[in-house]
């Protein structure tokens, strides 16, 4: 009950954020009759009107998982935006050992096979798509290799 | 006789040496994707779409490969269904009824073949359905206006929906965040940037690659990491694989009529592959009896839902091509690799570009032999594959999303976005709203809203010119029923549950 009416109250939230940004697009002079708000004003009114619906009628609540997993997850995110932003300054072979690694971890938390993991999908990944499929990639930073 | 002289034209292109090579890769990739636990048609076609693009592949090659993986893929997920009780997907999820049973039963090798001829049968025949009925149904395409347009994209909303999700608010939700999604960017008829928050990066748009990575691969990643890769059933062990003749022709009528089935369910827009599977079951289920013992791993219970399934996964590529209104989640992803190839779909593909779409016809039928060929002395290979552990796989997974997003755009920020569409689409899978009509509303989302310009452009504003010819009426007509049927239709549609041990 309780996660779908938050749910509904987000996505209300959303909508009504989203129609009100809507109405601040600019037209051009030479606008056709709709213009480019309308559609956008429209699709924010039915998810409007469809999270009201869920927050009076909610559906029964799913199995959320333990706080702790929670948290997995969260590393998890935090990781991947990490590797997000490293993938391009750092090359592709440090960075995906560690990330590869700890989402292993997360998975199944057994230190070793988990760092074999990402060692492993690094270094085969990196020769597949460098030699197998000639992608641009870039193995180490720039200036440690010459 | 046009459908052979460009028959002929499909098979001049699908038919030479490379083309050829990259069916059999694609059949056998995608084949070890839909075996693999954790990944079925529509994730893995996504990941690899990124890819074949920067492969640099012309349109009919990559086309080939990815409907070659595609076809592969649904193959491959009954393996799992199958031995492990494990649907790759939602449509294989009826194949587990009898097929699991059958395996504990010591017929894994049975129901695997079986399940492959069927497999053969329903999209072999809604190929051949596809070829008789796509060009007519592009004919009547072309008296589509702006207005009829528009109400088929509703159409294909309102009844995705109703199939898709138990709770209707949920759908029509998910439909909106992904309309929401595709306004963002610059308009393309006014030339200025709309809802993109004084954001750079999002100047052109979302791309809906992006979107569909993310809500396909990368929530899978956090689903496993909640389960801690178990929660998988004890997998049953394959002895000897032979062909079972008898079981076969015993069930020659189930799989035409199954096929039949599926091939009608798949048309309907919105409605997919899982309506064809399910009503290829039941309808077989009712016709064979009680006393035929469905459920506990009859051969019948095994043919029908694959032909069916199969067969439907034909029959939704008609109003693909025809229309560009994808069926199911998995065409929607096929729509996407004909967007990212320039190719727009649509009844002007068939006069414009004939040899894409004989071409890709012709591949789905010669992908149908290769794999009907591979599965049957190959399939303990592939059964192999269902053993890699998922904290090998899905980090593997997460890395190949990244790197193929990645080599899209080279920018940071597409691949943080992909992130948060993972998290989007773990939550959103949560709380049971489904994620297919949030790509389907990123990929259609322009068209919908230059159809009603457009449509209200001749009109000079009028809006019951929506409502103006038959067709458009009829089409308003099914979107309503097809959005409010399911809520009472839903007592009788119930789906089974699965076999528990």
């Amino acid at each position: 009950m309780a996660s779908d009416r938050i749910f509904g109250l987000v996505i209300l939230m959303t909508a009504l954020a989203y129609i009100a940004s809507a109405t601040q697009i600019q037209t051009s002079f030479l606008s056709d009759p709709v213009g480019p708000k309308a559609f956008p004003i429209l699709v924010g009114i039915v998810s409007a009107i469809s999270a009201l619906v869920l927050i009076f009628k909610p559906d029964p609540d799913p199995n959320w998982p333990a706080f702790r997993t929670f948290g997995a997850i969260l590393i998890a995110v935090i990781v991947l935006v990490i590797y997000a932003y490293l993938l391009k300054p750092l090359g592709f072979i440090i960075p995906t050992i560690f990330a590869a690694g700890i989402l292993s971890y997360q998975i199944s938390p057994r230190p070793v096979p988990a760092a074999l993991t990402g060692i492993g999908l690094s270094v085969g990944l990196f020769i597949l798509f460098k030699y197998a499929l000639d992608l641009g990639l870039v193995a180490f930073p720039k200036g440690w290799l010459g | 006789m046009d459908i052979l002289a460009n028959l002929a034209l499909g098979f001049s292109i699908a038919l030479t040496p490379y083309t050829l090579m990259l069916a059999v890769i694609g059949c056998f990739l995608g084949t070890i994707i839909g075996a693999l636990p954790g990944l079925g048609p529509s994730n893995g076609v996504a990941i690899l779409i990124p890819l074949t693009f920067s492969l640099g592949l012309d349109a009919t090659s990559a086309l080939v490969l990815m409907t070659a993986v595609y076809y592969g893929a649904m193959y491959g997920g009954r393996i799992s269904s199958i031995l492990l009780n494990i649907p790759g997907d939602e449509p294989a999820l009826m194949t587990t009824l009898d097929g699991y049973p059958m395996a504990k039963a010591g017929r894994a090798g049975d129901a695997l073949v079986l399940s492959g001829v069927a497999s053969f049968v329903g999209a072999f025949l809604a190929t051949v359905g596809l070829m008789l009925l796509a060009p007519l149904l592009a004919r009547v395409a072309y008296l589509f206006g702006p207005a009829e347009y528009f109400a088929l994209y509703l159409l294909a909303f309102c009844t995705l929906g109703g199939m898709a999700s138990n709770n209707q608010a949920k759908s029509a939700i998910a439909a909106c965040l992904g309309l929401g999604i595709a306004m963002i960017g610059v308009d393309n008829s006014s030339g200025l940037p709309r809802l993109t928050g004084g954001n750079m990066h999002l100047m052109d748009g979302v791309d809906f690659l992006v979107a569909i990575v993310g809500l396909f691969a990368i929530a899978e990643v956090f689903f496993f990491i909640e389960s801690h890769g178990k929660g998988s059933s004890i997998g049953v062990k394959l002895e000897r694989v032979t062909i079972p003749w008898r079981d076969i022709i015993a069930t020659k009528w189930t799989m035409l009529r199954a096929s039949g089935v599926g091939f009608i369910a798949g048309i309907l827009p919105g409605a997919g592959a899982s309506l064809g599977s399910f009503l290829a079951y039941m309808s077989e289920k009712s016709v064979a009896g009680p006393e035929a013992g469905f459920g506990t791993g009859v051969a019948k219970g095994v043919a029908a839902p694959e032909a069916g399934n199969n067969a439907a996964a034909g029959g939704a590529l008609v109003p693909m091509l025809t229309l560009g209104v994808p069926g199911s989640g998995t065409t929607a992803v096929l729509l996407a690799l004909l967007m990212t190839l320039n190719i727009t779909p649509g009844p002007t593909l068939f006069t414009d570009r004939p040899e894409v779409v004989w071409g890709l016809i012709a591949s789905l039928l010669i992908a149908n032999i290769v794999l009907l060929l591979m599965n049957v002395p190959m399939v303990k290979i592939f059964v192999k594959v269902l053993s890699v552990p998922a904290w090998v796989l899905l980090p593997g997974v997460t890395m190949i999303s990244f790197v193929g997003i990645y080599s899209l755009s080279g920018s940071y920020f597409d691949l943080l976005l992909m992130v948060a569409f993972g998290v989007l689409g773990y939550f959103l899978r949560k709380l049971d709203v489904p994620t297919v009509p949030v790509i389907l509303g990123i990929l259609l989302g322009g068209h919908m809203e230059n159809a009603l310009r457009r449509a209200m452009v001749l009109s000079d504003g009028d809006v019951l010119y929506l409502f103006s010819t038959p067709i458009a009426i009829g089409l308003w007509i099914a979107a309503v029923a097809g959005f409010i049927a399911p809520m009472f239709l839903r007592g009788l549609l119930k789906k089974p549950q699965a076999v528990t041990d």
